[in-house]
């Protein structure tokens, strides 16, 4: 069987380590024809403009080529057809399937079926781990290293599966965490089991102000007023997670600002032009580490 | 064979099969379910609602001429982990079993995440069997969702 990509947990610290260092070698060469003679699907089962975009144009600036489509309602699962047929098909028609599907688990699903290696864009609320990928990579390329950091996450951290990858994936490299979220949005307890289970220190607070002052990395999240059970809740503590410019006096000289992406209003534009800004960055990042994953699990890298 | 233990007479003695004791009375369907002993067309007795020392009120199942495997026995472990068989050779217990926690669950339960692939598509389920605090816990192999044992439907 290949190998895919489809939980944060199939890799060992080792294979992240090994995939940033070939992020590294295409940033400092983007364009490569490494995937040069290779087709790349990527199936959006549901939209995600970003993500798709930055899967291909790191399969079109390593010399592959992209077919696929970018919303169901133009592929044939509107006419009925199974995941498993879907995928048997492709299979077929690539060498990778990169997929995003609103459905948890899909990807697992179709790694077990395919001929191909699988790429997770993301399975409803559980996986994304190119995106925890990336990220990582942004906080090695910012830091210098990713060992003994503080990491500050604000806003969702019930549903944000970002912050839940993260979280695990860098549970490897000895960090100390915040959690700063309104009290309906705390951390589920099973990560916080997995971080007591492997002894690593961290502060659940509603106090950003005290966190940032802490933080190497501020991981921002998106805090959604469709989670909120009580709409009164929500507009009582929207605020006190936004981060405005003002905040960023007293911090660390090294602190800087990640973003998943798509941004609401919870950092405050005029922090974009402080230097700690690296949300944009941080999406640039994306490009390499998918070039790096892609070339990596073809076995060409 | 011993007459001591009046308990036993409630369900009659078998000269070769298996005994499982213990069964909390409320599982006891479950049970047969889970080893598909309806489809057994061996002579089985059961008792439910039998007095238990232990569990207040306990099921027994007795089966003439069957042998479980282990991996079909640790399937209880699901839902009645405290159950004992015994393995009745001439009338005699040959030996006694206790069910084990399986490491990974096959096909038997439904993950309760309505948003789970496996929910969706024609797909045998497949579960890390987790413990915690004495209960067990699966979780799904596909959407990484952990169902409990309150919310555990077995197919």
């Amino acid at each position: 069987m290949s190998r895919s990509l489809v939980s944060i947990t199939d890799f060992s610290k080792e294979e992240y380590l090994n995939i940033i260092e070939i992020a590294k070698e295409f940033e400092l060469q983007p364009v490569q024809d490494v995937l040069k003679g290779k087709v790349i699907a990527t199936l959006f089962f549901e939209p995600s403009t970003r993500t798709r975009l930055s899967f291909e144009s790191a399969v079109y600036r390593s010399g592959g080529n992209v077919i696929g489509f970018s919303d169901s309602s133009t592929s044939s699962s509107t006419k009925g057809e199974t995941l498993n047929d879907t995928i048997l098909t492709v299979s077929n028609y690539c060498d990778l399937i990169v997929m995003r599907h609103p459905i948890e688990g899909a990807a697992k699903f179709a790694s077990e079926i395919a001929s191909v290696p699988i790429i997770n864009a993301g399975d409803g609320s559980n996986q994304h781990p190119s995106q925890t990928l990336l990220d990582m990579y942004s906080i090695l390329k910012t830091q210098g290293t990713l060992d003994n950091l503080a990491i500050v996450f604000v806003g969702d951290m019930k549903y944000g599966r970002t912050v839940h990858s993260l979280v695990m994936a860098m549970s490897h490299f000895l960090p100390r965490f915040f959690f700063v979220s309104p009290v309906e949005l705390k951390l589920p307890d099973e990560y916080k089991l997995y971080l007591d289970n492997h002894n690593i220190p961290y502060i659940e607070t509603t106090d950003f102000g005290m966190a940032i002052r802490e933080a190497d990395i501020v991981y921002m999240t998106r805090v959604q007023r469709e989670r909120f059970s009580d709409p009164i809740e929500y507009e009582k503590t929207k605020n006190a997670y936004i981060l405005k410019y003002s905040m960023l006096s007293g911090t660390k000289s090294n602190m800087k600002i990640m973003h998943p992406l798509p941004r609401v209003n919870e950092i405050s534009r005029c922090v974009d032009k402080s230097d700690k800004a690296y949300y944009f960055e941080q999406t640039k990042n994306g490009v390499f580490v998918r070039q790096a994953i892609i070339s990596n699990l073809l076995g060409l890298k | 064979m011993s007459f001591k233990d009046e308990k036993t007479l409630k369900v009659s003695a078998i000269k070769n099969g298996t005994v499982i004791d213990h069964i909390p009375s409320n599982c006891l369907f479950k049970v047969i379910s889970l080893l598909r002993l309806d489809k057994v067309e061996n002579p089985i007795t059961f008792g439910s609602n039998l007095d238990s020392g232990k569990l207040g009120s306990k099921a027994i199942i007795k089966i003439t001429d069957v042998f479980f495997e282990d991996s079909d026995i640790n399937k209880i472990a699901l839902i009645a982990p405290q159950v004992k068989l015994s393995i009745i050779k001439d009338y005699n217990v040959v030996e006694k079993k206790v069910v084990k926690v399986p490491d990974e669950v096959v096909g038997l339960a439904k993950c309760f995440n309505p948003h789970c692939i496996s929910n969706h598509e024609d797909i045998t389920t497949r579960f890390h069997v987790l413990t915690d605090n004495g209960d067990i816990e699966l979780k799904c192999k596909y959407c990484e969702k952990i169902t409990d044992q309150e919310r555990m439907v077995l197919l």
